[in-house]
């Protein structure tokens, strides 16, 4: 019996440290990360380093306002795009959806989520980038813009990233759509009102917090994104001059120029690193509460 | 939801009310244009990509001549294994404290909850910069396919968690009850009695999580490094399928392998999918 015990004992114990892996790798990774950006943002100077419109590593100027700003566009663009579409689509899904074809349909937007961005990028270069230079080459001609660019722009890394998101939104808004208790939909019909008044005026409202929540994971998927973004946005690290022009995130920054980056340079990646970490935390923040406020209602 | 209203029904409803037709329109426009882009994206990919895919593209070895993708198929599969190695054992241990032992309402459960979620926020480059910082450099293990697996096993590790502990929680209390009625002991109920009625969704969880390895390339690049061939043992650098892909659609030479990788690629996804999800239209029947 005695011995019975301490194996209860020990493989309690192991499964806590098992537990205690997450705790130690975000405690790892948020130490590795700070500890080498935060001396180069020091060295550089915090104001500069994050105010600095110019990035030549070369001339060891380091500024990372224009990959700030660039990251903000794109993913703001990514929203405009992403979110109509993936509400529209979860309302689709969880109020029109015929039940024969909802499990293929729900299975598609899992696929859609499981796609390699790599995959997204590939697609976003043999396809969109060619639109979109066939698009700036039109709007010149019609003397709309000046100059029509290449195709690898801002719209292009906003349109793929757009399609890289649905699946976040639909998922979580879809899950909201549906926690919402069916008498609000039925009085709201009661009333008099149509399906589509009571879904918009009702049952979304309702499901506020939840359709935010899932909008700010978009917001995250969006600003971490790094492999299809490179495929497709130009990264010119200069401030974002149009729409059509090329444009570079923090996530690019680091993984075009990590491979040969050295001394200042290369901790000025990583600083750039813990920048987009920050947002990050943010965001995840952001949705803890939201979620936190989900429960309490 | 809907209620049983006739076509005409409907359509008198939608005469009267214009705004809620042209809401209607626009709903099903959204969802046309998702599942538009997503059958576009596939067919696209695959009727570009399948006429490229030859037999030499499977040799073992790759050469400037020939980019095959053999390696870089090889390297994924050891890849995937070693994570899963690292992370499964990991993530199903933590999963069996969260819910068999650990006090609800504990403070230090909200902690794990809370980083455990932080985790699955983390960008793959941000997991690859520390993978670099921390297995590459201060563990002094190199570009290797070892600091990439672990690497890919911290960021797989959230998903394996959360996914057990869904179906830990879904046995029922009875079965526990049952057991240590009969006189078993806490570890021998894990093992012997929930563990294996968990085993259908912590299975989907894995395979979710094999998806994510095999399509990952940012949190690899700078940990497992690009090198074209099989490493000889796992402290040797080498490129899995994804980054083997981006590697050729960003040299720009071999465009023609890029698409034959891309289909390879979408059709392991695919696969991978559906085995999940057949897996888990297993477990709710059940």
């Amino acid at each position: 019996m005695k011995s019975k015990a301490w194996t209860e004992k020990f493989m309690q114990g192991v499964f806590f440290i098992a537990a205690c892996t997450s705790v130690l790798a975000v405690a790892l990774i948020c130490i590795f990360l700070f500890a080498n950006g935060i001396p180069a943002m020091k060295e550089i100077g915090f104001v500069k380093f994050l105010t600095g419109t110019m990035w030549k590593p070369n001339n060891k100027i380091f500024g990372i306002l224009p990959m700030i700003v660039g990251s903000i566009y794109v993913t703001a663009g990514a929203i405009i795009i992403g979110v109509p579409i993936g509400i529209l689509t979860s309302v689709f899904m969880a109020m029109y959806c015929p039940k024969q074809i909802y499990k293929p349909l729900k299975a598609a937007t899992e696929l859609l989520a499981g796609i390699p961005s790599v995959v997204y990028g590939f697609f976003g270069l043999v396809v969109l980038v060619p639109v979109i230079r066939d698009l700036g080459q039109t709007m010149k001609n019609a003397g709309l813009v000046k100059s029509a660019g290449n195709g690898s722009s801002m719209l292009t890394a906003s349109v793929l990233l757009g399609m890289m998101i649905l699946p976040t939104i639909i998922g979580t808004t879809e899950a909201a759509i549906r926690a919402v208790p069916t008498h609000y939909y039925e009085g709201s019909l009661a009333l008099g009102a149509t399906h589509e008044r009571s879904i918009f005026k009702v049952v979304i409202p309702a499901a506020k917090s939840g359709v935010i929540a899932g909008i700010v994971l978009g917001i995250g998927r969006a600003i971490g994104e790094t492999m299809a973004v490179i495929m497709i946005a130009g990264n010119q690290p200069r401030m974002p001059q149009g729409l059509l022009k090329g444009i570079r995130t923090l996530t690019a920054n680091i993984v075009i120029e990590m491979g040969y980056a050295t001394d200042l340079h290369r901790e000025a990646l990583i600083a750039t690193g813990v920048v987009l970490f920050v947002f990050i935390l943010i965001i995840n923040f952001s949705v803890a509460l939201l979620n936190r406020g989900k429960d309490r209602e | 939801m809907s209620n049983q209203t006739t076509f005409g029904q409907k359509l008198k409803t939608y005469l009267n009310h214009p705004g809620s037709f042209i809401t209607m329109l626009l709903v099903m426009l959204g969802a046309i244009l998702t599942f538009s882009v997503l059958i576009f994206l596939i067919i696209y990919i695959l009727i570009n990509g399948i006429p490229y895919i030859k037999p030499s593209l499977f040799s073992f070895h790759y050469t400037s001549e020939n980019a095959s993708l053999m390696p870089a198929l090889i390297n994924t599969v050891i890849m995937t294994l070693l994570s899963l190695l690292i992370a499964v054992p990991f993530g199903i241990f933590a999963a069996i404290f969260l819910v068999e032992y650990a006090k609800r309402g504990n403070k230090f459960m909200n902690v794990i909850r809370l980083t455990t979620e932080t985790l699955s926020g983390i960008p793959s480059i941000v997991y690859g910069l520390f993978g670099m910082l921390f297995f590459v450099n201060t563990l002094g293990w190199g570009f290797s396919l070892l600091a990439g697996a672990f690497t890919l096993a911290i960021m797989i590790l959230p998903l394996i968690m959360r996914q057990t502990e869904e179906s830990l929680k879904a046995v029922p209390d009875s079965y526990r009850e049952g057991s240590f009625g009969l006189g078993a002991g806490k570890l021998r109920t894990v093992f012997r009695i929930v563990l294996p009625s968990a085993v259908p969704g912590i299975l989907a969880g894995i395979i979710l999580a094999i998806g994510r390895i095999v399509g990952e390339t940012a949190a690899l690049m700078y940990t497992a490094g690009t090198v074209a061939k099989v490493p000889s043992s796992i402290m040797g650098s080498g490129r899995t399928l994804a980054v083997h892909m981006y590697n050729l659609s960003s040299e720009g030479l071999y465009m023609d392998q890029a698409y034959a990788t891309a289909v390879i690629l979408l059709v392991l996804v695919v696969v991978i999918n559906s085995i999940s999800s057949v897996i888990a239209r297993k477990l709710t029947k059940a």
